[in-house]
């Protein structure tokens, strides 16, 4: 179970970009984050897994509070969220098998991570899930020769190999062509309920999250303004999430992303 | 509209001057030229030892046809050293030039640290490698240590700093995936960030390997071993067929590892 209390988030003095946000996920539900760019659906996934600091607030996972973390701790709740972005972000370089158990870097040695000696069990998961979603006979190709919808399949199975408790995907459709993030997204509903795994998707494509998703949480300029079935989010909800004025610029927000990504990145 | 564009029909349009005011301009036009005139005439040219050098210069290229190849033992010696002097500081050089170029990637490392790896870059460069070289031979002696010693600075300079740049020009993307999944930093390292600038690793080797090459010739000049060393003693000795010998088997050595490189690095993109 995901809980997320009065969750805040601000870079310097500006706005916050995420406004004391509340949000609960029980169970192996898939749920969809909709709503404008700038509304905070990134920064809120993000700070989830600390790769954005929360300025204040609560996140808790299975009961474990994730918001103070540091080092190693911090470390070992990462292996249990699994993340899926919306460029992929494969190691271009490195062969779809050499991408797929990365997922279980946090969980191998140093030396097993430079020399590629990866436990026998951890080689299994990986051929087991790749024949799940269909790239087993990519093994042994470089990542940057799969396609658009391949990749994808990799960088979830890359994902699934932290044997997650919990699924977030940063609009993992956004770079795919219609048909192919249909079957990304129905891959994500099936391995939800397979696995018994709550995924948070950010999405754009309003159709989609109707379809493939049990509920819809409405985000605009850092607050919650709908929380429902995918029945209740009519005409006067997708107003609320995208209409009206502009929403402020995601530029500012990106940018400053960056700036907090240099120096400490790594830790 | 049409109208309109008939009212104006003298606009004028000239490309804006470099140096905007025309005070600064003119000024700075002139304070060139006075400085050139002046640098010419205070210079010590003295003509006189000019013109009698010319003959001396005719004497030396004539001397120097047709090129010996008669103690090739010696051309022998002096180019497996110059070898063996640039293999070992490009090898040197590009592994030190690892850390010390994380160290220096704004990016990646935190701010003392990023300090720390520019100076070191800074100093290794500061220098031309002959300076070093008097510098190393007169710590260690003459010979080929003195050479390995300087090149391998000279290699770091080159090598680190370019490794950094690229360093600093990553996606990003990948390396958040990287610590996504709860890999550590020399993890996310290994996976996230060397993969993405092992092709510019790998040609930035080669062409330092290249460079070294070259440079080992002319450190050898200073005492630090290789081959410069043997020309330097044939120049001495007025053996001027022997040195055009030695110009032209450092000129064919360069051709063939540029070739070398250059196929390589074709190959490993």
């Amino acid at each position: 179970m995901l809980q997320i209390t009065n969750l805040v988030k601000s870079y310097g003095k500006n706005e916050p970009v995420l406004n004391n946000l509340d949000l609960t996920v029980e169970g192996s539900s898939v749920v969809s984050i909709v709503g404008a760019s700038g509304a905070g659906k990134s920064t809120m996934l993000r700070c989830i897994n600390r790769l954005v600091e929360p300025t204040s607030g609560s996140i808790k996972l299975n009961g474990m509070e994730l918001v103070d973390l540091r080092g190693g701790d911090l470390r070992h709740a990462r292996r249990k969220i699994g993340m899926v972005f919306q460029g992929f972000n494969l190691i271009d370089r490195l062969s779809v098998m050499e991408n797929v158990l990365s997922g279980r870097l946090g969980y191998v040695s140093l030396f097993q991570a430079v020399t590629r000696r990866f436990p026998q069990s951890d080689i299994d998961r990986a051929f087991h899930l790749m024949e799940r979603v269909g790239i087993a006979h990519y093994a042994d190709k470089r990542a940057d020769e799969l396609s658009g919808g391949e990749r994808q399949r990799v960088a979830v199975v890359r994902a699934l190999m932290q044997e997650p408790e919990i699924l977030l995907a940063d609009e993992p459709t956004a770079s795919l062509d219609p048909k192919t993030s249909q079957q990304i997204m129905s891959l994500l509903k099936s391995l939800a309920s397979e696995m018994s795994l709550p995924v948070l998707i950010n999405i754009h494509n309003v159709t989609q999250a109707r379809m493939y998703t049990d509920r819809i949480v409405g985000m605009r300029h850092g607050n919650m303004i709908f929380d429902g079935g995918p029945k209740d989010f009519n005409q006067d909800a997708l107003d609320a999430v995208y209409g009206g004025i502009e929403s402020p610029d995601e530029e500012g927000v990106d940018s400053a992303n960056e700036e907090r990504n240099t120096a400490e990145a790594l830790s | 509209m049409t109208k309109d564009a008939q009212v104006l029909p003298t606009r004028t349009w000239k490309k804006p001057h470099f140096i905007s005011n025309p005070w600064l301009r003119y000024g700075f036009m002139i304070g060139l030229a006075v400085y050139l005139v002046w640098a010419f005439y205070s210079l010590p040219f003295n003509w006189e030892r000019i013109a009698e050098g010319i003959p001396r210069a005719g004497q030396i290229f004539g001397g120097a046809f047709p090129p010996s190849f008669q103690r090739s033992g010696l051309l022998i010696t002096g180019f497996t050293e110059s070898f063996q002097i640039a293999f070992l500081s490009t090898l040197l050089g590009v592994l030190l030039s690892i850390p010390i170029s994380v160290m220096a990637a704004k990016n990646i490392a935190p701010k003392p640290v990023y300090f720390l790896g520019r100076g070191i870059i800074i100093v290794s460069r500061s220098f031309h490698p002959v300076i070093v070289a008097i510098l190393f031979v007169a710590a260690v002696g003459f010979g080929p240590l003195a050479g390995v010693l300087t090149l391998t600075l000279y290699s770091i300079g080159f090598v680190a700093k370019l490794l950094a740049e690229e360093i600093e020009e990553i996606d990003w993307g990948q390396v958040e995936a990287m610590r996504s999944v709860g890999a550590s930093y020399m993890k996310a390292l290994i996976y996230g960030v060397f993969p993405q600038i092992l092709p510019r690793q790998i040609g930035l080797s080669m062409y330092q390997l290249d460079s070294n090459l070259r440079a080992s010739a002319v450190v050898g000049i200073v005492g630090a071993g290789g081959i410069g060393g043997t020309l330097m003693n044939a120049f001495g000795r007025y053996d001027y067929d022997f040195a055009f010998a030695i110009l032209l088997l450092i000129i064919g050595v360069i051709l063939i590892s540029e070739g070398i490189s250059g196929w390589v690095r074709k190959k490993i993109w």
